[in-house]
């Protein structure tokens, strides 16, 4: 028993990610607005990020900034350097789903998903009756 | 002569690709269109005779392209079997182009010069079938014989048209794609060539056991070949032009099937290794099985194209009889079944379209007494039917003779018994057309024969059909020429 | 200078098309974002062209960024497998961007053009990327950035259809979705070995061995490229977004964007992972080969009921797609490079057959099936483009197709698969019916009643009859591709550490 617990508090940084990629992903699926997805979306994706963040942290180790003490623990910089280019990655991501969603609105006069379909199936079906 | 074998080998593959394009040039000119037709016919066969003059004086000519992948050349190479089909498929082309030009202005159907360009794609594709000297470019050319055909058999552009069209295209492509292919690879991945060789590629390379399943894939792949269950093909494909029906039946398309068949039992499978591995006993059933079946539901078919194209169905089993029995005799039989076959069944569709442009007529029922307006048209047909049946002195005789031969070898006492139905069940098909046009009273409303550009071809195949009688030893000691065993087991 | 140049062909290969791209918006001449676009394309093409010809005696080029040697800097690695995907892509990208000009001109508004061919221009970047790179976390930046490019030009179909809009947002979501799957993935592997260049991790992840991480780092990368790559059933996004994006950006993307996916795949399988624990290959087979099968009967499948030409095509890619990763599964060297020819192969014959779709779109205004009955006595060119295409689909004779199926159907005979044959053929006799379906209503019914058509221009016949001509010649000769595709596979045995039959 103390081991699970052991277990669970030692990796709590991972049951985090776990959590939240879970919350994410299930927004991005089981929301209707489109909206609504994309924040879902951005809460999966910055799980990632916190992913790599935590991996990179060392314990004790401090800012990898070059302090002159030769005994100093580093914190890996790499994971962090990655992050920030996946997070300008993410915005692209968003502001570009954001921009669809405002089009989508205005050729359709809705963001809602279901309300979408019935407006994609009523239009094959006339296409189909032609 | 003034060219090479060689050079007359590719000339008689590739000019009749380069006549197609003439003849698309020549779309607003009809007349001279035909003349280019007829003429491009000619010359290829000239040119193919050139070739077996050569092939008789001991140069035998070869082609070899290039390798579309590595080890797999298109290349061609001269052999007894495809000669003989080579001669065939171009000298019957003569008569059907001259007879095309004739059938289609009377008929006055729509498109001529499509057609004429889909003709002569086809019987390039024939001859290429007829030359490959290994199985990839048979198959190449296998398959360009399957597509340049569709658009002639989907010609009247009905929807009777459209749907015999896409039977005839389904059955055919997917045969060869899911049946023939697998098997051309396995052939490949067993022995590491597809040369056509003397005395067979597989001997020594393939488990015994397992070469009745490679031949019932080559068998039922081959679907030109029409063995049942894979026939349906044929008769769907009876809404063509009775020439398109000619040149199905009698020349390029089944007659490719066959001959594929043949050369593919010879040069690859090797007779030996099929009579001693027993691998091709299964396919004798099946064949015989293909001969009575059609014929009786021929006698069924009160539409004359429909009752010739399930005679047709029959008469090919014949063939693969013939390579099943594996055996010398049962080779020969099967080639001259072809060269008979051919110039008969030639004969019955071209007077099957002579009857419909006269009389618009299709029906046997209908063409009681017609022989009296006609009796050039159907004097032809009674001869043409006399050799189909095996009687003398016509062709037909010599391969039944042949077959019965192999059969008897073989003692394949059922089979000489199947052979025996098959042409007593010919008769019960084909003779009441004859009769009841010749003999029966002459329906009031008065027809005329066809017009000489269909009536001269006519006489010329049922003369022919006389011919090949004296003329089939000449074919026979040919085709002793036919390398059967390998060259270092020969004595 | 020329020295200087050759040294840096492999940046040059990304850097120029990333430069070229935001002039393409900045441009106001008319049609300069074209011709910007289409000499940037040019410029590319003559680079991997180039260095096509360096590897193809079986040289590495190997390209410090910056002078930092790797591991620790960003490597770019050209051997024969991705010299020959970025040729595809390049060529591609010339020939679609030819064929553009006319067809987008039509299907996109003029005031977007240049903002179009930016996007167009990065999405190039953006695959030339992916493939050259040697580094893993550049794989994701270069995905990324062709993904995001792709969703806009997708989305630029709107104007013909707003369907188009919501294509892209999907596309957008699960694109993400596999690329965030890609970089959990990643980062898995990084957590083991600490490091993210290929050649590297490759080395380390032989010396770890099996564990938990490991697993989960191949899974999530298999679905994540699984995702891009559009195997079945995470295909969902591709149908829609091919049939509404501009024609033009269907022929591009479906000649590229899924063929650069299973480059990635494969790279990652064969020269990451290296079949190193059998977990590896056992996933290989349970899992990918059975869903290959499936998704290249079902997506042929699929196609045979469809009426809208382009969405007809896209199902046919996914069954295609099957094709390959049946190719794959197969884990044999034969297998790999019967996938590799294919991928080379199917992209020509599918770019020349959206092409094909877009001179419908233009000159007959529409890509129903229905209604372009005849449309073969009014636009013989481009629709007997779409014959050979169409056969080249099916897999007959003297067309690529056939190439590819040989190859495959070898390859499976090798492993004596014989259901797997079954399932390659009965895919293509499938093909045969929806292939045959288009080019019946083309030939053979009479056109609808007063509707007025005419022949595509010149500018889309080329480039269309380019690639359909290639399907031809790469199918009567096939020497140059399948020795190509021999090598390529034959670099991914040697990186594996599987050993082979």
């Amino acid at each position: 028993m103390d081991d699970l617990i052991t277990q669970i508090t030692a990796h709590y940084n991972y049951w985090m990610v776990i959590i939240l990629m879970m919350i994410g992903l299930y927004i991005t699926i089981s929301r209707g607005n489109l909206i609504k997805k994309i924040v879902g979306l951005n809460i999966f994706q910055t799980s990632v990020f916190m992913f790599y963040i935590s991996m990179g942290k060392v314990t004790g180790g401090t800012a990898p900034i070059l302090t002159g003490n030769p005994d100093e623990v580093y914190s890996n910089p790499l994971p962090h350097v990655l992050i920030l280019t996946a997070i300008v990655v993410g915005i692209a991501t968003t502001s570009l789903a954001l921009a669809l969603a405002v089009r989508i609105r205005e050729a359709y006069g809705t963001i809602e998903e279901d309300e979408l379909l019935t407006i994609e199936r009523d239009a094959e079906a006339a296409e189909d009756k032609i | 002569m003034m060219i090479t074998s060689n050079y007359a080998l590719f000339l008689a593959l590739f000019l009749p690709l380069g006549a197609a394009v003439l003849l698309a040039a020549l779309r607003d000119m009809p007349r001279a269109r035909d003349i280019a037709h007829v003429a491009t016919a000619a010359i290829t066969f000239a040119l193919v005779l050139r070739v077996l003059s050569g092939f008789l004086a001991g140069d035998v000519a070869h082609l070899y392209l290039f390798d579309v992948m590595s080890g797999l050349p298109l290349a061609f190479a001269v052999e007894p079997l495809g000669l003989v089909f080579a001669a065939l498929a171009s000298g019957l082309w003569i008569v059907i182009a001259i007879y095309a030009a004739g059938y289609m202005r009377a008929a006055e159907e729509a498109h001529q010069t499509r057609f004429a360009i889909f003709f002569t794609l086809a019987i390039a594709a024939a001859l290429g079938i007829a030359f490959s000297a290994n199985l990839f470019t048979l198959f190449i050319f296998y398959e360009v014989l399957t597509l340049s055909t569709y658009p002639l058999v989907a010609h009247k552009g009905t929807d009777e048209a459209r749907k015999g069209a896409r039977t005839y295209l389904i059955i055919l492509l997917s045969t060869s794609i899911a049946l023939l292919f697998p098997a051309i690879i396995w052939t490949w991945l067993a022995s590491g060539t597809l040369n056509f060789e003397p005395g067979g590629i597989l001997q020594g390379h393939l488990d015994p056991a397992l070469a009745p399943v490679l031949l019932a894939l080559f068998a039922f792949g081959i679907g030109k070949a029409a063995l049942m269950p894979f026939h349906r093909w044929l008769p769907a494909a009876m809404v063509a032009p009775a020439p398109v029906s000619a040149l199905l039946h009698a020349v390029a398309v089944v007659k490719g099937g066959v001959f594929a068949l043949l050369k593919i039992s010879v040069y690859i499978f090797g007779t030996g290794y099929l009579s001693s591995t027993n691998a091709s006993q299964w396919l004798i059933w099946v064949a015989a099985f293909s001969i009575i079946v059609p014929a009786l539901i021929a006698i069924t078919k009160d539409d004359l194209k429909a009752r010739l194209a399930y005679s047709t169905i029959s008469q090919l089993a014949y063939v693969t009889l013939g390579v099943a029995l594996a055996s010398q005799a049962g080779m020969i039989g099967s080639t001259l079944q072809i060269v008979m076959h051919a110039m008969a069944k030639i004969t019955l569709f071209m007077c099957a379209g002579a009857i419909y442009v006269a009389a618009r007529k299709t029906k046997v029922s209908d063409m009681s007494g017609l022989g009296r307006a006609m009796p050039v048209t159907f004097t032809a047909f009674l001869i043409a039917s006399f050799s189909i049946i095996g009687l003398p002195p016509l062709g037909g005789a010599w391969s039944k003779y042949f077959l019965l031969l192999a059969a008897a070898d073989a003692q394949q006492t059922a089979m000489i018994i199947v052979l025996g139905v098959g042409s007593l069940l010919s008769i019960a098909y084909l003779l009441p057309v004859a009769a009841r046009a010749l003999f029966l009273p002459a329906p009031a409303e008065m027809t005329r024969e066809a017009p000489p550009a269909m009536l001269i071809p006519i006489c010329a195949t049922a003369f022919g059909c006389l011919l090949l009688f004296v003329f089939a030893h000449d074919i026979y000691g040919f085709l002793l020429n036919v390398p059967l065993l390998a060259p270092e087991v020969a004595p | 200078m020329p020295q200087f140049i050759a040294q840096h062909l492999p940046i040059l290969q990304v850097i120029v098309p990333l430069i070229a791209a935001p002039f393409c918006a900045l441009i106001s001449v008319r049609n300069g974002a074209w011709w910007l676009a289409f000499v940037t394309s040019l410029v590319t093409f003559a680079i991997s062209v180039l260095l096509f010809a360096a590897t193809f005696d079986g040289e590495i080029i190997s390209y410090h960024l910056g002078g930092w040697a790797p591991p620790i800097g960003i490597e770019y690695r050209v051997d024969m497998l991705n010299a020959f995907v970025l040729t595809i892509v390049s060529g591609t990208g010339v020939l679609t961007l030819l064929y553009a000009r006319a067809s987008v001109a039509h299907e996109v508004d003029a005031k977007q053009h240049g903002l179009f061919y930016t996007a167009f221009v990065l999405c190039l970047t953006g695959l030339l990327g992916v493939t050259i790179t040697g580094d893993a976390f550049n794989v994701f930046v270069f995905l990324e950035i062709s993904s995001l490019a792709t969703y806009a030009i997708v989305a630029s179909g709107a104007k013909t259809d707003r369907r188009a809009l919501t294509a892209a947002y999907n596309y957008l979501i699960m694109g993400t979705i596999g690329a965030t799957f890609f970089v959990i993935g990643l980062g898995l592997l990084y957590m083991i070995t600490g490091t993210l260049n290929m050649a590297d991790l490759a080395q380390r992840l032989l010396e770890h061995g099996d564990s938990r991480t490991l697993r989960m780092g191949y899974a999530f990368i298999l679905v994540g490229l699984g995702l891009k790559l559009a195997m079945f059933p995470l295909h969902q996004w591709l149908p829609n977004a091919y049939t509404y994006a501009p024609s033009a950006v269907s022929a591009f993307l479906s000649a590229t964007a899924t063929k650069v996916a299973i480059y990635v795949l494969l790279r990652f399988l064969f020269s990451v992972f290296g079949f190193s624990i059998p977990f590896e290959a056992d996933i290989l087979f349970l899992v990918v080969l059975p869903l290959a099968l499936a998704g290249s009967l079902i997506g042929a499948y699929i196609a045979t009921y469809q009426d809208n030409l382009k969405r007809l095509l896209a199902y046919s890619s996914i069954s295609q797609i099957g094709a390959m990763l049946i190719g794959v599964s197969m884990l044999s060297a034969s297998g790999l490079m019967a996938a590799i020819i294919h991928l080379f192969n199917h992209a020509v014959t599918k770019a020349s057959l959206y092409m094909v779709a877009g001179a419908y779109a233009k000159e007959a205004g529409t890509v129903s099936i229905r209604e372009l009955r005849g449309v073969g006595r009014d636009m013989p060119f481009t629709t007997a483009a779409f014959v050979v295409g169409g056969m080249s689909l099916i897999g007959i004779p003297l067309t690529v197709g056939f190439i590819s199926k040989w190859y495959l159907v070898e390859a499976a005979l090798m492993r004596g698969w014989w259901p797997v044959v079954i399932v390659i053929v009965v895919s293509s006799l499938i093909a045969l019916i929806y292939v045959g379906k288009f080019i019946e209503a083309a030939y053979m019914h009479p056109a609808p009643q007063g509707i007025i058509r005419r022949e595509a221009p010149l500018t889309m016949l080329i480039p269309m009859w380019i690639f359909a001509g290639l399907s031809l010649f790469f199918g009567i000769n096939s020497s140059l591709t399948s020795e190509a595709a021999a090598r390529a596979a034959q670099g991914l045995v040697a990186a594996s550490s599987l050993i082979w039959q």
